[in-house]
């Protein structure tokens, strides 16, 4: 999704009224609700919150400068910064050594993976078209948010094709995104 | 106080990723080296001998890093490239006559900076206190035109501006342009 993206492919930048703030928030933490607690942490009620319309239709929402929160579809999906700030609070999935090199250029996540001795599933199943944060063998931090193509239990007995749709990477165009 | 604190990712000061990753990253080299000097301690924790465990096999493992290592020496290559390039461009100071005494001054060939051009002009309009703007010439390339007469002032601040980002091979060029 942000594997070529840059300054200029955002068309308008406005503020966020703050009703609609508010709603966006209260959107945030039905998706995830981990957040409810520290929503008004991450986006104080006096703070303004901007709104970037880019090509493609997707859509950037800052708050001080930096991106917490994009959009393509209905969906609000967490940027890295924010995800390596709350790591707790995502779904998660591992990748095996193997496919950092892959994901970190872009690639969608495929099921072995996922299914292979480094790579980790949660026991319990996460239904299809969540979004998930790829996390790496050995490493601490997430390298990549995606969503899941088949839910987990069927990752595990199909192992084959695409598991994970990626959308956000370290190192893709959001991840540079600078004023 | 909230029950979830955020938690404080070390980035590298190079690559941007977080610190752990950078062996994925394009410069490692660079990144290594950033790192040894920023902490030291972290440093010896990633990098040590016993660092590695993965579940692959060392023939995997060799395949990987001998990839990477391909990729971290194009990248490389390629800097080095661009950094020839860079010193081998030059800035185009042209002073083109508007009326009998009136000039103006388009400058070209900023794009070495890495600045944005708007801000540039704007930068110029102010220091020079005349109009500066933002236009594309012939080649669909963006220059500023600065109002005025001051190409010698302009060319003194850049040289001033080269100076300070280390970039004295490039050379900058004065031409003036009668009208047609």
């Amino acid at each position: 999704m942000f594997k070529k993206f840059s300054k200029e492919d955002v068309h308008t930048r406005s503020n966020v009224k703050s009703s609609v703030q508010r709603g966006l928030k209260t959107r945030f933490v039905e998706q995830y609700p981990g957040f409810e607690p520290i929503i008004d942490e991450l986006v104080p009620k006096k703070s303004t919150v901007q709104h970037y319309k880019c090509e493609d239709k997707i859509q950037l929402y800052l708050v001080d400068g930096e991106v917490l929160f994009y959009q393509k579809f209905d969906e609000l999906l967490p940027s890295l910064k924010l995800v390596h700030k709350y790591p707790t609070l995502f779904p998660r999935v591992q990748v095996d050594r193997g496919a950092i090199k892959f994901v970190l250029s872009g690639a969608n996540i495929m099921c072995p993976g996922l299914t292979s001795k480094g790579g980790w599933l949660p026991e319990e199943n996460i239904p299809k078209d969540t979004t998930v944060v790829v996390y790496a063998e050995g490493k601490e931090h997430a390298l990549a948010v995606g969503k899941l193509l088949m839910s987990t239990d069927e990752i595990k007995s199909v192992n084959k094709d695409i598991g994970i749709e990626l959308y956000h990477y370290l190192g893709d165009g959001l991840w540079n995104f600078r004023e | 106080m909230s029950a979830v604190t955020p938690v404080q990712v070390k980035y590298c000061g190079v690559c941007s990723f977080p610190v752990e990753f950078c062996e994925f990253g394009k410069k490692f080299k660079k990144c290594k080296a950033w790192l040894e000097e920023d902490d030291p301690e972290l440093y010896k924790r990633l990098y040590s001998e016993s660092a590695h465990n993965s579940s692959l096999s060392s023939e995997k493992e060799a395949k990987i890093s001998e990839s990477l290592a391909k990729m971290q020496l194009k990248e490389e290559r390629k800097l080095e490239r661009e950094l020839q390039s860079l010193k081998s461009s030059k800035v185009l100071i042209k002073r083109i006559q508007r009326t009998k005494h009136k000039h103006v001054i388009a400058i070209a060939g900023l794009e070495v900076f890495d600045v944005d051009m708007k801000k540039m002009a704007k930068t110029f309009a102010s220091k020079f206190a005349t109009g500066a703007s933002v236009t594309k010439n012939a080649e669909k390339k963006d220059e500023v035109v600065i109002q005025g007469d001051v190409g010698d002032e302009v060319e003194t601040y850049i040289l001033g501006l080269l100076k300070e980002k280390g970039l004295e091979d490039v050379k900058v060029e004065q031409v003036s342009e009668k009208r047609k």
